[in-house]
């Protein structure tokens, strides 16, 4: 009885309807929410999200609560494998229907599998460098590095979470403990500069006796990004601690996208040659020495270790004559595979990425061409990589969907125009 | 006799208005000055190669927002104004501007502006229309209105500025614009250019000499090195504009160059290339209105190009033609006119006036889309490139839709639908032109023809079947409530369109949106990004399959149908304008303040229909008619 009552909610149409107007309301709020919030934001508070409590539109407060993106595919999702399921009969007359049910049903599993599977990092290099992995664009660790002997060297990666939580840290291979005084999300450098009034450093190693840090808001917008910072206590002594110092960590220091930045900014306050200085201090390494081990740490972009190896032979950025219209974004690759022992030239361009080991390399910035040239700089380019598993279920769904609605809706032309001829 | 006259009507009126379409064709016969083939000559602006008449059609259209010049603007229509060509207009700018200087090329709205500007007002008499001015009218506050415009551009966000900041900087943009065509063949102060180049190219060598004693802190010759520096600061000002590139590139394989900046180059040594003296030969004659002396050079100069250039000169003489035809405005006229007689043939359902129609609309038909597969050609693109070329395809698709309607149930509604649509897309792409050039080069990312012609065209066609969908909603309402027109047969026959063309919008989104979102896949490696755009088209996917599955579970029938479609409407136009308005996201191209003006008073009209499509059916003249006959 039960079940039959819950089938029968499953199957109806009213759910389905409910259910789409409900998706077309949330679409719309989530397309105006982004004027203020930008799209990550936005994205989190209403798509990937059940439910939604109170909304913010242009700087008002409305108290709402809606259905959001989770639960609303979800529901449509259980909806159309019900009424697949319990209405599906093989007939002519329905097959149209059932094609293009299943497509969407594709289309939502596929999305929800992109959801939970899909992996996006980045490659930055400039011509003539090699890298063997591809670093995320949103997560940071902080990597503890120590040689190990024998041209080898042991790395510790800490999850940028686990610094965000706070308290101590220990790990197996680490012979001391990591106290995470304070955390940051998202941080901007600046720098000490020497002979004006400073505070005193938030403490007087490494990269802190050169720059304070100090947290800002976290980014809104697609160009924007989150830039950690977190001042660490490092302690060792198994039975009486002794402390190596407090120590400041952050994204700035190694994530090269945003060094670059920092560099521009004060390239154009104090010239090339100043800003070259400036930078190599924040970039300098910092370590501690525990049981006559140097163990080196920075925390810098998650790292994807790829198989193979890319050289970026090349990197072309063309505009329209007379113009600064870009009309072509290109990068020449070297790629090297020990284990298959591929070793060729391949080329990458907007719209034609490379597929190779299952992943997926997209032409994504680029600084090269004459505006690199003028500055003087060697030409780079930066990589989009995605490990995407169900990157094929868009064409399927789409071609389901595309040739059911064909077929259903060609059934009722014909339908239509006998019925003409009839009269 | 009335037989044979209603027979052939159709046909005749159809000839006529294709004689009328010819006879546009013809290019303006020149006088004495060969303009039209002035106009055919090739430049490079805005990354293409175009003829010079594009280049002065589209720089009129963004001084004065119309294809040609009005010397006598604060005259009626009726006094016959003297009005020229573009291309007369752009010869005078660019080799004779003490003239062109003088003509009333700048229009200015913004009566705050005019103020500022210490502008006249109107006044017949002083010949002022109070609307058009002149370069020479506005120099005098020149430096005054450079320091307002930089104050404006630096003072707060672009969405915060009001009416008179927006004039501000685009009357500026205007006056940059016609000074970057001033500095295209000679610096804007030449008096004698031909005669100041020979000068330069004498002066080189010694200049040089002179310049390179200066810098080694030698003894030089100061006059010689005065007049050198004199002029390479002139050459340089004038590249500073960046004007557009005439001239061709010296070898296979290299590039466009600009004047100025060849005559700076010339100073390091390399050699002036002969179209200078070409262009400076054309322009001393036309200045001393010695037409032989000016159409000779001109010719000259053309058969120059013909060994090298010769594709560029065809391409260029298409697209002058392309210019002349105006396929689409003419188009236009002729729907408006098919439009009405289709209405006319509702209320005395007179098989002849819709015959007539329907002919009228084949005929626009077929120059609409003439003019959409010529541009095809010109551009070696797909049809829709960005939203000017989407309005006119989106008109063309609802042409073919409203024409199998029309087909199918021959009652003067498919026609209507056709003509009226067509009108409103062609007005909307009339005014999207006004930025100047609109076959402007693709971005690197949108730059596969592939994509546009699949993605992009399918998506168009989506939006303008859910239109079609939507404007047959708007014929069954407003018959239905103020005229008696709208009987049980109208009113079943237009649902059953709107049931059909639904279907169609449903397939043409839905696919075309995946489409976008498999080349988003592609281009960036994300299938969905929820951006504006994507979220617009998904929003008209939604939409439509909503109104589909209502009516499927017989939750809604004739009228509720109705409604919702009219609902399509706004859902499309937000997709199609409203996300770009956002400016934000990945396809925020193209905002105006008139267009978000007119979306708002459309989404507004369209919330009134449906709220009159809501009336209670007694309150609706037709059925109050048909009284207790019908009950749905």
């Amino acid at each position: 009885m039960l079940t039959k009552k819950i089938a029968r909610f499953f199957t109806s149409l009213r759910l389905t309807v409910v259910l789409l107007a409900f998706a077309i309301i949330l679409v719309f709020i989530g397309t105006i929410a982004q004027v203020d919030e930008g799209l990550y934001n936005a994205q989190t508070r209403y798509f990937h999200q059940w439910m939604i409590f109170g909304l913010d539109l242009f700087g008002h407060k409305i108290p709402l609560i809606l259905p959001g993106g989770y639960l609303i595919g979800t529901l449509l999702l259980t909806n159309l494998i019900f009424a697949h399921v319990y209405r599906f009969q093989l007939s002519v007359k329905k097959i149209g229907i059932q094609l293009a049910h299943s497509g969407v049903i594709l289309l939502l599993v596929g999305q929800l599998a992109t959801d939970m599977f899909a992996h996006e990092s980045q490659i930055r290099f400039v011509e003539g460098e090699t890298k063997s992995y591809a670093e995320s664009s949103q997560d940071y660790e902080l990597a503890f590095t120590t040689d190990v002997g024998t041209n080898t060297e042991q790395v510790v990666p800490i999850p940028q979470k686990m610094l965000a939580r706070g308290g101590e840290i220990k790990n197996a291979n680490l012979p001391f403990t990591i106290r995470v005084k304070s955390f940051w999300k998202n941080s901007a450098p600046s720098f000490r500069a020497p002979m004006t009034q400073n505070a005193p450093p938030t403490t007087t190693n490494g990269v802190a006796v050169n720059f304070d840090f100090s947290p800002t808001a976290e980014a809104k917008t697609m160009d924007d990004k989150n830039v950690p910072t977190a001042l660490i206590e490092i302690e060792a002594g198994d039975y009486v601690p002794i402390s190596l110092g407090d120590w400041i960590v952050s994204g700035w220091t190694a994530d090269a996208g945003m060094i670059e930045s920092v560099q521009q900014n004060y390239a154009r306050m104090a010239g090339a040659s100043l800003a070259n200085q400036i930078v190599g201090k924040l970039t300098s390494p910092q370590s501690v020495f525990v049981g006559g081990k140097k163990f080196t740490f920075t925390l810098r972009p998650v790292r994807n270790y790829l198989p193979f190896t890319l050289t970026l032979l090349k990197a072309t950025h063309t505009v329209y004559d007379g113009t600064d219209i870009p009309k072509d974004f290109r990068s020449r690759l070297q790629l090297k595979n020990s284990r298959t022992g591929d070793n060729r030239e391949v080329e990458i361009f907007m719209n034609a990425p490379l597929r190779y080991a299952g992943l997926t390399f997209y032409q994504y910035q680029m600084n090269a061409g004459q505006m690199a040239q003028q500055a003087g700089m060697t030409p780079e380019s930066v990589l989009q990589v995605v490990r995407n598993p169900s990157w094929l279920t868009p064409y399927l769904g789409c071609a389901l969907v595309a040739a059911g609605l064909i077929v259903q809706f060609l059934f009722h032309l014909v339908g239509f125009m006998k019925k003409r001829r009839t009269q | 006799m009335k037989t044979i006259f209603q027979r052939w009507f159709p046909g005749f009126l159809m000839l006529v208005m294709a004689l009328w379409f010819l006879g546009q064709l013809a290019a303006p016969k020149d006088q004495d000055f060969k303009f039209a083939e002035f106009g055919q000559l090739p430049v490079v602006s805005n990354g293409r190669v175009k003829p010079m008449d594009s280049l002065a059609r589209n720089s009129l259209l963004q001084l004065r927002e119309k294809q040609t010049l009005n010397l006598e603007p604060w005259k009626e229509w009726y006094q016959n104004p003297k009005i020229i060509p573009a291309i007369e207009w752009l010869a005078n700018v660019m080799m004779n501007p003490q003239v062109a200087d003088a003509w009333p090329v700048f229009r200015l709205d913004n009566q705050d502006l005019i103020a500022f500007l210490k502008l006249p007002a109107h006044d017949a008499a002083q010949k002022q229309d109070g609307k058009h001015y002149s370069w020479n009218q506005i120099v005098p506050s020149l430096q005054a209105f450079d320091a307002e415009n930089e104050r404006v551009q630096t003072n707060g966000a672009a969405e915060n500025r009001d009416a008179y900041e927006r004039a501000v900087i685009k009357v500026h943009a205007r006056l940059e614009l016609y000074a970057q065509l001033k500095n295209t063949i000679q610096p804007g102060d030449a008096q004698n250019w031909k005669t100041e180049l020979a000068d330069y190219e004498n002066l080189i060598p010694t200049g040089v000499v002179a310049a390179r004693a200066q810098q080694a802190g030698q003894k030089y010759d100061e006059a010689t090195f005065n007049a050198f520096l004199t002029d390479l600061q002139r050459f340089d000002f004038m590249s500073r504009f960046e004007p557009p590139l005439i001239l061709p590139p010296q070898n296979t394989g290299g590039d466009w160059q600009r004047v100025g900046s060849v005559l700076l180059a010339a100073a390091r040594g390399e050699k002036i290339p002969s179209a200078v003296e070409n262009y400076a030969t054309m322009t001393e004659t036309f200045k001393n209105g010695d037409s032989a002396g000016f159409n000779a050079a001109l010719a000259d100069y053309r058969s120059s190009l013909i060994p090298n250039f010769s594709r560029a000169l065809a391409k260029s003489r298409a697209e002058v033609f392309f210019n002349q035809m105006q396929p689409f405005y003419n188009a236009m006229v002729i729907y408006v006119l098919a439009g009405l007689l289709a209405i006319f043939s509702w209320f005395n359902l007179s098989e002849m006036l819709r015959r007539s129609a329907v002919w009228l609309i084949g005929l626009a038909f077929l120059i609409h889309t003439t003019g959409l597969i010529y541009r095809i050609v010109l551009q070696g693109r797909p049809p829709v490139t960005n939203l000017y070329s989407s309005a006119i395809f989106i008109g063309w698709g609802a042409v073919v839709l409203g024409m199998i309607l029309e087909k199918f149930h021959k009652n003067g509604i498919g026609a209507v639908v056709a003509s009226g649509m067509a009108f409103i897309t062609l007005i909307i792409a009339q005014n999207l032109a006004l930025d100047g050039d609109t076959m402007e080069m693709m971005r690197a990312v949108l730059d596969t023809n592939f994509w546009l012609a699949t993605h992009v065209v399918v998506v168009t066609l989506g939006y303008a079947s859910t239109f079609v969908a939507g404007f047959l909603a708007l014929i069954y309402i407003v018959r239905g409530v103020f005229t008696k027109t709208l009987d049980e047969a109208t009113g079943k026959s237009l649902a059953r369109m709107i049931y059909g063309i639904v279907c169609f919008a449903t397939l043409f989104s839905f696919v075309g949106t995946v489409l976008g979102g498999i080349w988003a896949d592609q281009s960036w490696g994300r299938f969905w990004g929820w951006d504006p755009k994507e979220n617009g088209a998904l929003i008209i996917v939604l939409w439509n399959a909503l109104i589909l599955h209502l009516r499927w579970g017989g939750m809604i029938r004739e009228r509720g149908l109705v409604v919702c479609a009219i609902g399509g409407n706004i859902v499309t136009s937000w997709s199609w304008f409203g996300v770009n308005m956002l400016g934000i996201g990945l396809h925020s191209y193209g905002f105006t303040d008139a267009a978000f003006k007119w979306l708002v008073l459309f989404v507004a009209s369209q919330i009134g229909f449906i709220a009159l499509g809501s009336l209670p059916a007694k309150m609706w003249k037709s059925f109050s008619e048909r009284g207790s006959m019908t009950s749905s």
